[in-house]
Parts: C-alpha cells; structure tokens; sequence
C-alpha cells in the first residue's frame, strides 16, 4: 500500500469500517483487509468505484445496501461543489441593498426553483436532479443560525418547493397531450412516484452531508441509519416497512418448504430394488457396482397454524397469515385457522395464488373469529378449536401458534394447549414480543411456555433463524 | 493477495468497454466489481432475483476475456462426485476382469497404477476448470440450490485452486480461473464463502440502463417505443408482484411487440401480451386492475 500515509487514509477507512458495524452490517477483520486492498486497486479520484469497490468487500445481502450508501455519503462526501457557490453569493450578498423584505425574496426564490424543479423532474436526468437538490439545499434550508453553526434542513427546503403540488403539472407534462386515465396515466404516475422520490432522497441526502460538516458524522450517523427491514419490530412496523418485509416472506417460505423436505429424503432410500440393481451390473460385467432402491414413501408433512388476528398483534399476523398462504404454494396439507376471542378455520382464503393482502380482509370480515367483544381470548379460542377441529390435530401434524399471549386477564386455557401439544408431532409458540415481558400486565407468555417452546420472533431475521432451526 | 497472473482489464472503463463489445452493458457498480474480482484474484458471488442477468454477466466475461466458459449447475444432491471428479467403476472393472482372463494374469502393482491412470479418471467441472492451461471462466449457476455440505467443498477449491485425488497427488490450477457464483437468494450462502468472494448485488436495472440494454439487444425497436415499454415493466415492477418482470422479460416483450408488428404500446397492446411479462393468473390480474387495463 505504497503512497498511502499511515493515520490518513487508513484510519479514514477504519473509521468508516467502524461505523458500518455500528449500523448493525457484520464486517469481519479480513473483509477490512480487503477493503484496504480495494483502495489500491480502484481509481480513489472516482467516486462511485471508491462505493461500489467498498461494497463489494464489506456488504454480504443486498437489504444492507441502503445504509451502506447512507454512510458513505457521510465518510467520503462530495467535496467538489460546482457552481453552487457562485451562483449563490451574488443572492445573499445583494441582500440588504436591494430593500426587498427578507420573505418576498424567499419566495420569489423558491417559486424560481420550483419552476426550475418541474423541468428538472420532466427532464428525468438524475445527475441534473441531484445537482439541483444540493442548490435547493443551499439556497432554501438554511434554518437559524446558531452559536455552534448553521444548521440545514430537509423539511425547508421540501416545504418550499412542495414538489407533491407538481404532479399534477409532470404528469401533463409526460403525458404529452394524451388522454388522462387508462394505462399511460397509471405508467406515467410511477415514473413520477420514482423522480419525487430520487429528488427527495438527495435532498435528504444533502442534508446530512452538511450537517456531517457542522456537527461531525458520527452523530448524524447515528441518527441517519434506519434499521435494516429485517431487524424492525413486526409491532412497530410502518406499512412501507411491511412493503419491505412481504418481499422477504416468499424466499422464507421457499427455504422451510426446502428443509421440510429435505428431512424427508435425507433417511437413505428404502429397500433395495433387486430387479434394478441387477440390469444395472449389467453394464459393470454382472457386478453390482451401484444399487438401487426403491423410493420410500413419501411423508406429507402436516402444518397447522393458529394465528392471533386481534388488534395488538396486527402487523405480526399479517405477516405470518402471508406466510402461511406462501406455505400453501408448496404443501397441500397446511391448515390455517385464525382467532381473536373465537377460532374459525381460514385454510379457504389462502387458495394458491390468492392476493394475501386480500385475504387478510376478507378473513377479517367473513371469518368468524368474533364472538363476544373482540378482545383477545386464548381460552375460549382454544376450547373451540379443540371441541370443532378435534381430528386437525394427529401424531403427523406439527402445530404453530403465532401470539403475544395476552389474554386480557381471562381464562389462558392452559389444559386444553397442552393437550393439543401431546398430541402433535411437534409445536412451537411464535412471540413477537420481547421475552423480558412475557408474563408482564396480561401475558400468560411464561405460563403457556411451560407447556409448548415458546420463541421470541420480533422481526424477519429472527423468524429466518426460526425456520432453518426447525 | 497479489494475482497469479497479468490482469485481464486495465481499468474499469476497460471493462466497461470490453462488455459492452461482448452484448452486455455493465453499470458502475458491475464494472466496478468486475475489476476488482480481476485484480484481487477473488470469487465474484453474484446475488439478485431471476433474470436481472446473472449468468449472461458470466458469459459475456467469458467472452470479453475470450476464455471458455465452465459451468457447473449446482442443484439439490450435487455432490462431490459431480462437482469435482470421480473414477469411471465400470470402465476400471473391466480393465481387471481384461487382466484376470489374459494370459499372465497382470502384476497387481501394475495394475493397480493403471487403473487409478488418467484414463479412468472423469473430471468434472471443478476439477476441470483448475487443470485447463488456456484461459477460464468457472460458472458456478445457482449456488444457493446446491446443499451446505458443496459450500465447503467449494471454499476449499476456490480458496487454494487445488484438488488433492489421494490415487494421483495434488493438482494444482496453473492458471486461475475467473470465478463466477450466481445465486437467486434463496438461502443464506455461508458467511465463510460469502467472505471469500467480492459481492455484487444485482438488481432491476435503472430506467435508463435498462432502455440501453433493450436496444442493445433488440435494435430494431424504435426508441420512443422501448422509452414506453420501459416505463411500463417498471409500472408493473412497483406493484407487489409475486415474480416482478425481470431484464430477460422485458427482452421478450420487445421481440413479441416487434414480433406482432405493434408500434405503440397502449392498452389494447397491453392486454394482448402482458402474458409474455407476468406468469401468474394473480398477477395479471392485479396488474390489470392497477393499470385501469379493464
């Protein structure tokens, strides 16, 4: 690594190392090594083969590219800045000769900009837009300074500019003329969707740059990195988190599809089939060389799922009702059934190739879950599960039951789980609370888990964990 | 980690250039990787959804670096004897019961050095890429199909580039080949592996690219036209999907609305062939009612 002063460069990247740990990516000590190699190897003057050299060596999934960018915008910012400052100058240093009020001017700016932004965003040039953010930045989302600095804000500058009010304008822009409604519209709204999105990124993006400057980038980094879509809390899930996660269910579903029948083949082949065996030495001069067995039987595996739909548990249950109907796309004999304070069986609304989110509403208003104030009530859940669907449950079925476990200090119907526990094959109770508060307030969490493993499943890693332990 | 032989590209504009000529056009973050697979000596593991092409990078390197392309396809039961070489039984059997009925009866060490000869030994891909002397591009296609136990098979191989056969000796690779994994993402590769390969995640291309790349592939295409079909595999993209239209399909609906002669692609067009780009009766569906196609 010649060329390379000890402290400069290095200590720079293990910095930036450092921080891509911190924001939770795993990077081991001969990845860092590699890093450094990649240093010598790119052209360090480029900066989008510094990023994408970087990460080739430290990231291993693609979920963690977005934080990856977000840090490295702040460890290697930008340091060019082209013609923003020229252009900027004249405007402020002008500024108290001309007499106009302080506001007027802001808004003759910003409706300048804004003019500017539509053909920038009809435009669709992304190198433009990015450029254009940065100005915006500079020019609109300066808040007060202050003693430790001038700080710069996203909302300023979007507030100002309102690019939302614009899509209206894009979309006849796009358009060109033809016809609202319809199929061009549809397409037309999507590519609008992306620019917004793209500029609003790089307005954001700005923004940390500068305040990385002001307030030193381990502090924005902190605060700057969202947590990877596998790690967010399925109760706190905001819908564009589920967005993310439903895109992870199907490989999930694929992989414990994969294990389950895996274990099927894996004990040897059955009894050996003599009559193939012997043609087969035919070839090897009447020596048995390879044998041949017959297939064993296959056994179907069972899959039963029990699902708390009630409120509290809302974003965990939908995933899981999703993963249940990607479930179905690979067995046949997996039966879903669902419960707030009764239990109804709704293995029908996940026929193959049905839209989940679909049947998440329809189950919610035809599935007879409800039967007294639509509080959750495991006992009674259970008792009726257990009284109508007596024979869902064999020695062939493996039970899963998916729940906070918080009863509303009812009846836990303990006697009735840990009957249907003996028996099944095996079961497994599927938590998406943290453990520390099982048995807190209402949860009968500690007291079902003496009767049936219960795991904590908070978020996608921990259920992908899940499913290659089983 | 100093590479074993001359580099195959000068810089990354090198690979960029050299792609584009083999009929695949790279973005920064491909070319980039490429080039450091190539100076560092490292695996390529390249990881995205079908169709964003995967295997088509691994061939157009083959051919931008004219090497020949050795792929092994990983499935589920791949193993050793497939992967990497096994004994031909039958043909070693029938060279000893030849020996037994000739007349001398045959000097068992003679026999046993014959037998466990080159000539019986079938070299698969593996074994095959490390002994070639002309220049290789290894493929290993689906990797994540292929069991945990090849994994370590695999680190082995890929981090010495050298077999050991305990009736030959060690064969040791004179030439490195380039080594390409691709997997769909299905499982979780190992840590171990992961970390002896650079990593490229390979996603839907950016509109801009990926209008290149269909009139790359399909010239005949006007652009306006390739412009609205872009737009509107994207459209569909957005839209929760269970298999996204990927590159390959948006290749395939260009050639069908060549095909049928379609200059436009409005919404009659649409409903005609949007078989061609979505394989699922839900997804149809879905993409109709979203695109107002009713």
């Amino acid at each position: 690594m010649d060329g390379i002063t000890p402290g400069g460069l290095p200590a720079h990247l293990d910095g930036f190392v450092r921080a891509v740990r911190e924001a939770g990516i795993p990077v081991g000590i001969s990845s860092a090594v590699d890093a450094a190699h990649v240093l010598t190897a790119v052209d360090l003057l480029d900066r989008e083969q510094l990023r994408h050299g970087l990460a080739a060596v430290l990231l291993h999934r693609a979920a963690q590219r977005p934080t990856y960018d977000v840090l490295f915008d702040l460890w290697w910012p930008l340091t060019d800045r082209p013609s923003v400052p020229s252009e900027a100058e004249p405007a402020q240093d002008g500024a108290p000769d001309d007499g106009v009020p302080d506001a007027d001017r802001q808004a003759a700016l910003a409706a300048e900009l804004r003019a500017e932004l539509l053909r920038k965003l009809l435009d669709g040039d992304e190198e433009a837009l990015r450029r254009f953010a940065r100005q915006a930045v500079e020019q609109l989302g300066q808040g007060q300074p202050s003693p430790s600095g001038q700080s710069f804000f996203s909302y300023r500058v979007l507030r100002a500019l309102s690019p939302d009010t614009l899509v209206s304008q894009l979309l006849d822009g796009l358009l060109g003329g033809a016809d609202r409604g319809g199929l061009a519209e549809q397409v037309a709204r999507q590519t609008v969707r992306e620019r917004l999105a793209a500029f609003r990124a790089a307005v954001e993006a700005e923004v940390r740059r500068r305040s990385a400057a002001e307030r030193g980038r381990e502090r924005v980094a902190r605060t700057a990195v969202k947590p990877l879509a596998d790690q967010v809390d399925f109760l706190r899930a905001q819908s564009a988190d589920l967005a993310e996660l439903r895109r992870s269910v199907a490989p999930l579903a694929r992989r414990l599809a994969a294990r389950l029948s895996a274990k099927r083949r894996l004990g040897r082949a059955g009894r050996l089939d003599f009559r193939k065996t012997v043609r087969a030495s035919l070839a090897t001069g009447g020596v048995p060389v390879v044998t041949h067995h017959k297939p064993r039987a296959v056994h179907k595996p069972e899959l039963v799922v029990l699902c708390d739909i009630s409120g509290s548990v809302a974003g965990f249950s939908h995933f899981t009702l999703m993963l249940t109907q990607a479930l179905r796309e690979h067995f046949s004999g997996v039966r879903a059934f669902a419960f707030v304070d009764s239990t109804d069986e709704v293995t029908r609304f996940f026929t193959p190739g049905a839209d989940v989110a679909d049947a998440v509403q329809r189950i919610g208003r035809e599935a007879d879950v409800v039967s007294f104030d639509g509080h959750s009530d495991y006992g009674n859940a259970f008792g009726v599960f257990a009284e109508r669907w007596a024979s869902a449950v064999g020695p062939k079925t493996s039970l899963l039951v998916l729940g906070d476990g918080r009863t509303n200090y009812r009846q836990p119907g303990l006697p009735v789980l840990a009957d249907l526990v003996r028996r099944s094959r095996s079961a497994y109770w599927l938590n998406p609370e943290p453990a520390r508060l099982w048995g807190s307030g209402d949860s009968a969490a500690d007291k079902y888990k003496q009767f049936i493993p219960m795991i904590e499943v908070r978020n996608a890693a921990q259920l992908a964990e899940f499913v290659t332990t089983l | 980690m100093p590479p074993q032989q001359p580099a195959r590209f000068a810089d990354v504009a090198d690979v960029t250039a050299r792609l584009s000529a083999a009929g695949y056009l790279p973005d920064a973050q491909i070319a980039t990787t490429v080039f450091l697979a190539d100076r560092l000596g490292k695996p390529l593991l390249v990881e995205g959804p079908a169709g964003v092409g995967k295997t088509e990078l691994a061939k157009a390197l083959a051919t931008a670096t004219s090497s020949d392309l050795i792929r092994l396809q990983c499935y589920e039961g791949l193993d050793e004897a497939r992967a990497l070489y096994e004994w031909n039984y039958k043909k070693q059997l029938l060279r000893i019961q030849a020996s037994q009925n000739s007349a001398d009866g045959g000097d068992w060490g003679d026999l046993h050095d014959d037998v466990f000869g080159e000539e019986f030994l079938l070299s698969r891909p593996l074994l095959t890429a490390i002994r070639r002397t002309e220049p290789t591009v290894l493929l290993i296609d689906e990797t994540d199909k292929a069991d945990v136990e090849v994994e370590g098979l695999l680190l082995e191989v890929l981090s010495d580039f050298q077999v050991t056969i305990p009736e030959i000796g060690t064969i040791v690779a004179t030439r490195r080949p380039m080594v390409v994994l691709t997997s769909n993402a299905t499982r979780e590769l190992s840590e171990a592996l992961k970390r002896r390969c650079l990593y490229l995640a390979l996603d839907y291309p950016s509109a801009e690219r990926e209008r290149e790349i269909v009139l790359s592939r399909v010239p005949e295409l006007a652009p306006a036209l390739a412009e609205q079909l872009v737009r509107t595999v994207r459209a569909l993209r957005a839209m929760e999907l269970k298999k996204s239209p990927s590159i390959s399909e948006t290749l395939d609906w260009a050639q069908t609305l060549l095909a049928l002669g379609m200059d436009t692609l409005g919404t009659d067009e649409v409903r005609q062939t949007l078989g061609v780009v979505l394989k699922h009766g839900s997804d149809q569906t879905r993409a109709a009612a979203e695109l107002r196609l009713n």
